[in-house]
């Protein structure tokens, strides 16, 4: 494992730590779409480039902006009430950076024997084998999946616009 | 250190981070927040368990299946927050007692 490997690894998890830990949303909603590019680096480092093109796109771009509009159509909280409720906030995540660092520290140090049975390669096939043959039924759910996103967001806005006015 | 290991803690510690936001957390955007960590770290198991056994297109298959199904989560959950916040006029988890026995 190349030392680069393990650098992006540190700073996807203190990515992810600082989107939790920071105070404003949209620092988080940036500090999110941050750990989704850490993550599609360390897939083209793992050869996986088609699910990182997807990760960066979608992750890093789709669901950032979602994030990004979701938090501009609900009211930012004032400051005063930024500072009323950032003591009581503090004192919720606080407890964070040391759970992670324990839980970080007791695992790495761990001496567990990874008896992992590599098997040898056989890539039979590329990506898209595995995602129109190998995985038709899945292929199906997907469309299930994304049908019910659309009408559940279709009858949600519906009855947004009808209580509205 | 087996570098599945190394893999495993870190996703482990995402984990944790997710798991804690959602709990920690008292604001419905932030808990979302929190979900997206939690699918980042099972992300990192799948591309890990197709890179050590050499197959690397089934776990392509599978993170883009996993995206499509984040994807759509999160779409249906932010409109749901929005009707939340339509409705009580804040994010806060506190103001959700409407079923409240």
């Amino acid at each position: 494992m190349a030392v680069i490997d393990e650098l992006i690894l540190l700073m996807l998890a203190a990515s992810a730590l600082w989107t939790v830990m920071t105070r404003s949303l949209l620092r988080s909603a940036i500090g999110l779409a941050l750990t989704s590019a850490m993550l599609a680096i360390l897939m083209f480092r793992l050869n996986n480039p088609f699910a990182a093109v997807f990760e960066l796109s979608v992750c890093a771009g789709l669901i950032s902006a979602l994030f990004f509009c979701i938090i501009t159509i609900t009211e930012p909280l004032t400051p005063e009430k930024v500072r009323e409720e950032a003591g009581a906030r503090f004192g919720r995540f606080l407890y964070l950076p040391v759970i992670v660092l324990i839980v970080g520290l007791v695992l790495r140090f761990l001496t567990v024997k990874v008896d992992v049975k590599i098997p040898a390669l056989e890539e039979i096939a590329d990506v898209r084998y595995y995602l129109w043959a190998y995985r038709q039924l899945d292929l199906i759910g997907q469309i299930i999946i994304l049908l019910c996103g659309v009408f559940g967001i279709v009858i949600l806005l519906k009855e947004l616009r009808k209580k509205g006015g | 250190m087996h570098l599945i290991w190394i893999f495993f803690v870190y996703a482990i510690v995402l984990f944790v981070i997710g798991f804690y936001c959602i709990l920690a957390t008292l604001n419905l955007v932030r808990a979302l927040i929190g979900i997206e960590i939690l699918m980042k770290a099972v992300t990192l198991l799948i591309i890990i368990a197709g890179y050590a056994s050499g197959r690397t297109s089934l776990s392509q298959a599978l993170v883009i299946t996993l995206i499509v199904v984040e994807t759509v989560l999160i779409a249906v959950a932010m409109g749901i927050v929005l009707s939340v916040y339509k409705h009580t006029k804040s994010l806060d988890t506190k103001n959700l007692t409407n079923l409240k026995g």
